[in-house]
């Protein structure tokens, strides 16, 4: 009979907390507990999102997906292969479990649209803009910013294809807005999506959210 | 020495004449799909129900994200 390990090494609340004091400070890791991000799409970017935002520490994560882990997803999105046909938000939240274990989380199995968006990030400080779709990605940065001008949004366009990583940048748009990628790379075009370059847009957007968090974007 | 500059204002870091346009003609003249933008002017957000009314003037600062897809 093997030995169950599973149980034998999780870390405490206490000394997951002193460990990220010890490699992030005090200071910002008390914002960041503090703070509460949805992510909106747990696609390539927002599966990759969410695990950098809860293992940065952030205190809380609203997770917002309608689709279900599909086998084309695999390549890119922070999803098992024993998951294909589970619903994302239900995925991701098993998966997150095991590496954040303290992390607050709410999932939401639901489409975002102009009409439900309010309540659904109402308790958001900064929403992740992670959609596929452009229009989808259109309304709700429109959706936010007219309705919810104190929240910020970071927003993501242009990660497809096999371009340079280095043309991935984050532009502030206004003081509230930002959008990360290279602005023109467009899955349409039919060149692909690669995860290592996905990725890159999805840490620009973490990172976005944490420097807003403790204010240095 | 002073310089003046008419009917200027900048969209996405470039000076462009296009004072007195509304948001919406100078969109439609720029090949800009509305369905995939968000327009933000003098740090505000621009509403879609108002590109039509909302008149730019010299001195503007107008972005204008333009949203592709992929993620």
């Amino acid at each position: 009979m093997q030995a169950d390990f599973s149980q034998m090494c999780e870390p405490s609340r206490e000394e997951m907390l002193a460990a990220l004091e010890m490699r992030q400070g005090v200071d910002a890791v008390r914002k960041l507990q503090a703070a509460t991000v949805a992510v909106c799409g747990l696609g390539g970017l927002g599966s990759n999102i969410a695990i950098s935002l809860a293992r940065a520490g952030v205190g809380k994560l609203i997770l917002i997906d309608f689709d279900c882990v599909d086998v084309t997803n695999l390549h890119r999105q922070q999803y098992k292969a024993c998951q294909v046909g589970r619903p994302k938000p239900e995925a991701l939240l098993a998966n997150l479990k095991e590496i954040a274990p303290y992390t607050e989380f709410e999932t939401h199995f639901e489409k975002v649209t102009a009409e439900n968006a309010e309540a659904l990030l109402a308790k958001a400080d900064v929403i992740c803009e992670a959609f596929d779709n452009a229009e989808a990605k259109a309304m709700l940065v429109n959706t936010a910013l007219e309705k919810m001008p104190e929240k910020f949004m970071v927003a993501a366009s242009g990660m497809a294809g096999y371009d340079s990583g280095n043309t991935i940048t984050t532009r502030k748009v206004t003081k509230r807005f930002y959008v990360c990628g290279d602005g023109k790379s467009d899955v349409n075009d039919g060149i692909g999506l690669i995860a290592p370059r996905v990725m890159l847009c999805a840490a620009h957007q973490a990172l976005t959210a944490v420097r807003l968090i403790i204010d240095l974007a | 020495m002073v310089f003046y500059i008419y009917n200027m204002l900048t969209i996405n870091g470039q000076s462009v004449d296009a004072a007195g346009k509304t948001v919406a003609e100078y969109l439609a003249e720029a090949g800009y799909n509305t369905v995939r933008i968000a327009v933000e002017r003098n740090e505000e957000i621009v509403p879609k129900a108002k590109y039509a009314e909302t008149v730019l003037a010299d001195g503007d600062v107008v972005e204008v994200v333009n949203f592709v897809g992929g993620g």
